[in-house]
C-alpha cells in the first residue's frame, strides 16, 4: 500500500494538480476570511442594535434574538442546503461561491453577534453610567469608552472562531465549490490514492489552520493581562 | 422571483424525520462518551505523563483540531479500506467523531484539571479525607462546577456536527432530509424542516443541560 503511495507521489505533485490544490487551499481560505470579516461587522451591528433601550427598535431586536438562536442552531450543512435550495428557487443567479459566502456570513453573523455581546458585556456597568452621565451618546458611548476597553475581549475568541471556520467551510464542497476537500474528492476520482489524496488535504488544512491558531494562542496571552475592568 | 412553500408531501414523512434525528442524537452521545473517555486519558497523560506521553498526545490535539472533521472521516472511510480496513459509513463516521471529540475534550478536561488548587487538595488533606474522599467531595465537585458549561457546549456543537454523517449516506436527520428530497422536490421546505428539528433538538438539550448542571454541579450555563 505504501508503495503505492510512494509510487504514484511524484504523478500527484505535479505541476497542474500543485496549482489545483494551491487555488483551492486559496478559496478555502478566501471563504472563510471573507466570511468571518463580513460576519464581524454584521455581527458587530447586531451586537450594538441589540443592546439598545429604545423602543422602536423592539421588534428588531427581537428578531435579532431569534436570528441568533437559531443559527447557532443549525448544522452548517443544512444551512447551505437551504441558501442554495432558496437561491434556486428564487431565481438568483449567482456562483457556487456566492451561495457558499451568504451561509458563511449568516453562520459567522450568528456567532460573532454571541461574542461581541459578551465583549460589551465585559466593560462594566460604571462604565457606561459614567459615560451616561458626562452626556456621551450611545455612538460616543461605543466609540470612545466601551469599544477600546472591549476589543480586547472579543479579538481571541473571534479569531479563534475563525479557526473553527476553516474547517467548517469543507461542508461547502458538497455544493460543489471548489475549495480544498472538494479538490481532495476530485484528485481521488481521478484515481490518485485517497490515502494520498486526503492525508495532502488534511496536512494543507493543518498549514492553514495551525499557525492561525497559534496566532490566536498568542494573542490570548499578550491582551490577557492588560485587560482592565 | 417568488416562493411558494408548499408543505403538505412533507407532513407525512415529519415521524420519518424524527426518526433520523433520534439517530443524530445517538451519534452525538456515542461519540461525546467515547470522546469523553479519549480526553479523560489524554488530559492525564498530559498532566502527569512525562515528556514522551506529553509529545503524542499533543500532536493528536493539535492535529485533529486543525482539521476539518469531514475530511478526516473522509480519509477514514476512503483511505483505510486500501489498508484493508473496511468500515461502514456509520461506523466511519462514528469513529472520525469520537476521535475529533477527543481532542477537543482532552483540551477542555485539562483545563478543568488545571482549576483545582494545590492548596484545595491540601485542605482536604488537613481535614483528614482520605484521596477518595478528597476526590468525591473536593476535586470532582470543582471540576465538574467549571467543566459543565463548557462541556455542554461541546456536545451541542457536536450534536449539529453529526449532520455531516449524511455525506456518507448514515440516514440521520440531515440524510433523511436528503431522501425526502429527492423523493418530493420540496427541497426548501424540507430543509426548513429539518432545521426546526434540529433548533428544538439542541434546545432541549441545552434546557436538560442547563437543568443537571444547576441541579448537580452548581454551574450556573446562560440560556441566551
Amino acid at each position: 500500500m505504501l508503495q503505492q503511495i510512494i509510487d504514484q507521489a511524484p504523478r500527484f505533485f505535479g505541476y497542474y494538480n500543485v496549482l489545483f490544490l494551491l487555488q483551492a487551499f486559496a478559496a478555502t481560505f478566501l471563504l472563510s476570511l471573507a466570511g468571518c470579516v463580513l460576519g464581524f461587522a454584521l455581527g458587530f451591528l447586531l451586537a450594538v442594535t441589540r443592546r439598545t433601550a429604545d423602543w422602536r427598535l423592539a421588534p428588531a431586536r427581537g428578531l435579532m434574538v431569534v436570528f441568533t438562536e437559531a443559527f447557532r442552531r443549525i448544522p452548517f450543512l443544512v444551512t447551505l442546503m437551504l441558501v442554495f435550495f432558496a437561491f434556486q428557487a428564487l431565481k438568483f443567479d449567482v456562483s457556487m461561491f456566492t451561495i457558499a459566502l451568504f451561509s458563511v456570513c449568516l453562520i459567522a453573523t450568528a456567532f460573532i453577534t454571541e461574542i461581541v455581546r459578551a465583549g460589551l458585556d465585559s466593560v462594566h456597568r460604571n462604565q457606561w453610567d459614567a459615560a451616561a452621565a458626562m452626556n456621551f451618546t450611545y455612538i460616543e458611548t461605543l466609540r470612545y469608552i466601551v469599544v477600546p476597553q472591549a476589543w480586547k475581549v472579543m479579538l481571541p475568541p473571534a479569531f479563534s472562531f475563525f479557526v473553527l471556520f476553516i474547517k467548517d467551510t469543507a461542508l461547502a464542497s458538497q455544493i460543489g465549490v471548489v475549495e480544498l476537500t472538494f479538490a481532495g474528492k476530485v484528485l481521488a476520482n481521478k484515481g490518485f490514492p485517497a490515502a494520498l489524496t486526503f492525508g495532502t488535504v488534511l496536512i494543507l488544512y493543518f498549514l492553514l489552520s495551525w499557525p492561525l491558531a497559534r496566532f490566536g494562542r498568542w494573542m490570548e496571552v499578550k491582551l490577557a493581562p492588560t485587560r482592565t475592568r | 422571483m417568488s416562493l411558494v412553500l408548499d408543505f403538505t408531501a412533507i407532513w407525512p414523512r415529519v415521524p420519518y424525520m424524527l426518526g433520523g434525528a433520534w439517530l443524530s442524537l445517538q451519534i452525538a452521545f456515542l461519540a461525546f462518551c467515547g470522546g469523553m473517555l479519549i480526553g479523560l486519558f489524554g488530559a492525564m497523560a498530559k498532566t502527569y505523563g512525562g515528556v514522551w506521553v506529553r509529545r503524542p498526545v499533543d500532536a493528536y490535539v493539535s492535529f485533529f483540531t486543525n482539521t476539518p472533521q469531514l475530511v478526516q472521516i473522509y480519509f477514514i472511510f476512503f483511505a483505510l479500506p486500501e489498508w484493508g480496513i473496511l468500515l461502514s459509513p456509520y461506523a466511519a463516521v462514528l469513529i472520525g467523531m469520537t476521535l475529533n471529540a477527543g481532542a477537543y475534550l482532552t483540551q477542555v478536561q485539562l483545563a478543568g484539571f488545571a482549576s483545582v488548587h494545590r492548596a484545595e487538595i491540601e485542605a482536604a488533606e488537613t481535614l483528614g479525607f482520605t484521596r477518595m474522599q478528597s476526590v468525591r467531595y473536593v476535586i470532582f465537585p470543582h471540576i465538574m462546577k467549571t467543566l459543565f458549561p463548557p462541556l455542554s457546549n461541546l456536545y451541542i456543537l457536536m450534536t449539529l456536527g453529526t449532520s455531516m454523517a449524511a455525506v456518507f449516506g448514515v440516514e440521520e436527520l440531515t440524510g433523511r432530509s436528503f431522501n425526502i428530497n429527492s423523493e418530493t422536490f420540496r427541497s426548501v421546505e424540507v430543509f426548513l424542516v429539518a432545521a426546526v428539528i434540529y433548533i428544538v433538538i439542541t434546545f432541549a438539550a441545552t434546557l436538560l443541560l442547563a437543568g443537571v448542571g444547576r441541579r448537580f454541579f452548581r454551574s450556573q450555563i446562560k440560556m441566551f
